[in-house]
C-alpha cells in the first residue's frame, strides 16, 4: 500500500510483456496533472498517472467522481481542459452497456476487430479463435439483441481483443450483469488476458472486481476527482474473491471510501 | 394503372432526393441552420394547396400528380432522415474511430445501418401519404386514375361506382404498406423494432 498524493511515482513493477520481441513502448500511457471541467463544473483535478506496458490498472471511486470522464480522456474522446496526456499505440474500449453494433451479427462484430492487413484466411482463423475463446461459436450468426447480457459482453471483449491493439479500456464492463455472471466473467477475462496480454485500464465502482483483477488499484476522491490513494495487489491472477490479500485490499479501499472502518474505528474519509 | 404509376414516380423521386438531402442536412450543422426552417415550412404546407400551381405549371395528366406526391413525401422523409442521423448514439462513432472505420467505410458500416430502421418507418408513413395525395390530385388535375373515378362517380351520382372505387383505393393502399413493411423483415434492421 503506498499512500500517495496526486503525483504518483511510476511503479517499479516489471512488465509481463517485456522481451516479447515486438517494438516495445515501456510506458504507453502517461497523464500529467490532467484536469477536466464541464463548463464551470470541475470533475477531475490533478490526475498524474503512468501506466506500464502490460500493466493492469483499475480505477475505483464513488459515483460522479469523474471515472468515466477520465476514461474518455484516455480514449481520446474528450480533450482534457488542464494538463497533458501522452499515449502510444491504439486504444479500444469495452463499454458498460453493449457497444456492439446492433446491425451486425456476433461474428461480423468480431470481424471489425480483426487485423485488416491479414489475408481473408488468416482473418477467418482469428475470428474462429476469438469465437472459441469466448465460447460463442454456436452464436456466431446471432444479432446482439438476441443474446443475453453476458454473451454480449463476451462478444464485445472478443472484438476488442482481436487484432493487435495495445491498450484496452474497460468502462464498467460487467456492471450490468447479475452477480454470478459477473464473477464468472471476471474469471473468463483473466483467462482471455492470459491468452492475449494487453495493457488494461479498468474503471469500475465494484471494489472487489478491481482488487480481484488489477495489479494496481487507484482510488479516486469525490468530485473533483483526484487520485486519493494507490494500492498494489501482488498475488498472481486468477485470484479468488475470498483469498486473504483480496479481502485485505478490499477492506483497505472500502475504508478509504468511508464505507468500512479501520481497527481504531475511524474512517478517514466521509463521502 | 395510372394512379400506381404516378405514386411510384412521385414517391420514388422523393426517396431518391429526400434521403440524400436528409443525410446531408443531418451531418452538416451549417446546412441544417440554413435550410431546416424552409423544410419545416414546406412540410407544414398541405400539398393540396399546390394544386393550382401544379395545374398551371404542368397542365393535366401525370406530371402534376407526380409533382404533388413528390411534395407530400419529400419533406417528411427529409426530416425523418435528418433526425435519424442526428440521433445516432455517439458510442457508435467511438467504435468507428477505435476500429479504424473512416470515410466511405464509416458511412457504409455505421451511419447507413444506424438510421435504417427509422428511415424504413418514415418510408411506410410517406408511402401511405403518397397514396392519399394521388387520389386528391387526380380528382382535380387528372383525366384518369382512381381519383378521377371518384370524381366521375360523384358527377354521375353513381354511389355504387364510388363505393367500389373506394374499396379499390383502400385495398391497394393496404397492399402497398404490406410491401413496404417487408423491408422491416431484413435481418440487419430487426434490432430497431425489437428490444
Amino acid at each position: 500500500m503506498s499512500d500517495s498524493g496526486p503525483s504518483t511515482p511510476p511503479s517499479p513493477r516489471p512488465s509481463p510483456l517485456e522481451g516479447e520481441g515486438e517494438k516495445l513502448h515501456p510506458c504507453p500511457l502517461r497523464l500529467e496533472r490532467v484536469g477536466h471541467a464541464f463548463d464551470s463544473l470541475a470533475v477531475l483535478r490533478g490526475v498524474t498517472l503512468e501506466v506500464e506496458r502490460g500493466e493492469f490498472v483499475a480505477i475505483v471511486g464513488p459515483s460522479g467522481c469523474g471515472k468515466t470522464t477520465l476514461l474518455g480522456i484516455i480514449a481520446g474522446v474528450l480533450q482534457p481542459t488542464e494538463g497533458s496526456i501522452a499515449r502510444v499505440g491504439q486504444v479500444r474500449t469495452v463499454h458498460q452497456v453493449s457497444g456492439l453494433l446492433p446491425w451486425r451479427t456476433v461474428s461480423q462484430n468480431i470481424e471489425l476487430g480483426v487485423d485488416r492487413r491479414s489475408t481473408s484466411a488468416e482473418a477467418n482463423g482469428q475470428l474462429q479463435e476469438m469465437l472459441r475463446l469466448v465460447g460463442l461459436e454456436a452464436f456466431a450468426g446471432y444479432y446482439p439483441h438476441q443474446l443475453s447480457g453476458g454473451m454480449r459482453q463476451r462478444a464485445e471483449l472478443a472484438r476488442a481483443l482481436a487484432g493487435h491493439v495495445d491498450i484496452l479500456l474497460l468502462d464498467e464492463p460487467f456492471s450490468s450483469l447479475d452477480y454470478l455472471t459477473r464473477l464468472r466473467m471476471r474469471e473468463e477475462f483473466v483467462g482471455l488476458l492470459h491468452e492475449r496480454p494487453r495493457t488494461v485500464i479498468l474503471v469500475t465502482h465494484d471494489v472487489s472486481e478491481a482488487v480481484q483483477l488489477a495489479d494496481r488499484v487507484l482510488v479516486l476522491s469525490g468530485r473533483p476527482g483526484g487520485i486519493r490513494c494507490e494500492l498494489q495487489v501482488e498475488s498472481p491472477r486468477p485470484r479468488e474473491l475470498t483469498q486473504p490479500e483480496v479481502v485485505r485490499a478490499t477492506h483497505r479501499i472500502l475504508t478509504e471510501l468511508g464505507l468500512e472502518h479501520d481497527a481504531a474505528g475511524n474512517s478517514p474519509y466521509e463521502i | 394503372m395510372a394512379s400506381l404509376f404516378r405514386v411510384t414516380g412521385g414517391f420514388g423521386l422523393a426517396v431518391l432526393l429526400g434521403i440524400p438531402a436528409g443525410l446531408w442536412l443531418g451531418c452538416s450543422e451549417l446546412a441544417r441552420r440554413a435550410f431546416l426552417p424552409y423544410v419545416n415550412f414546406c412540410r407544414c404546407l398541405s400539398p393540396l394547396a399546390w394544386i393550382p400551381f401544379a395545374i398551371l405549371w404542368f397542365g393535366i395528366g401525370d406530371a402534376p400528380a407526380i409533382f404533388l406526391i413528390f411534395l407530400a413525401a419529400f419533406f417528411p422523409l427529409t426530416l425523418a432522415t435528418i433526425s435519424a442521423v442526428a440521433t445516432i448514439p455517439s458510442i457508435y462513432f467511438q467504435v468507428a474511430a477505435e476500429f479504424g472505420l473512416t470515410g466511405g467505410r464509416r458511412w457504409r458500416l455505421i451511419v447507413l445501418p444506424a438510421i435504417a430502421p427509422q428511415v424504413i418507418t418514415a418510408l411506410r408513413v410517406t408511402g401511405g401519404l403518397s397514396w392519399l395525395v394521388v387520389v386528391a390530385a387526380e380528382m382535380l388535375a387528372g383525366r384518369d386514375g382512381l381519383g378521377f373515378a371518384v370524381w366521375d362517380a360523384r358527377n354521375g351520382l353513381r354511389m355504387d361506382l364510388l363505393v367500389a372505387t373506394m374499396m379499390v383505393i383502400g385495398t391497394i393502399g393496404v397492399a402497398m404498406d404490406r410491401l413496404l413493411a417487408k423491408l422491416t423483415r431484413i435481418p440487419s434492421v430487426r434490432w430497431g423494432y425489437e428490444r
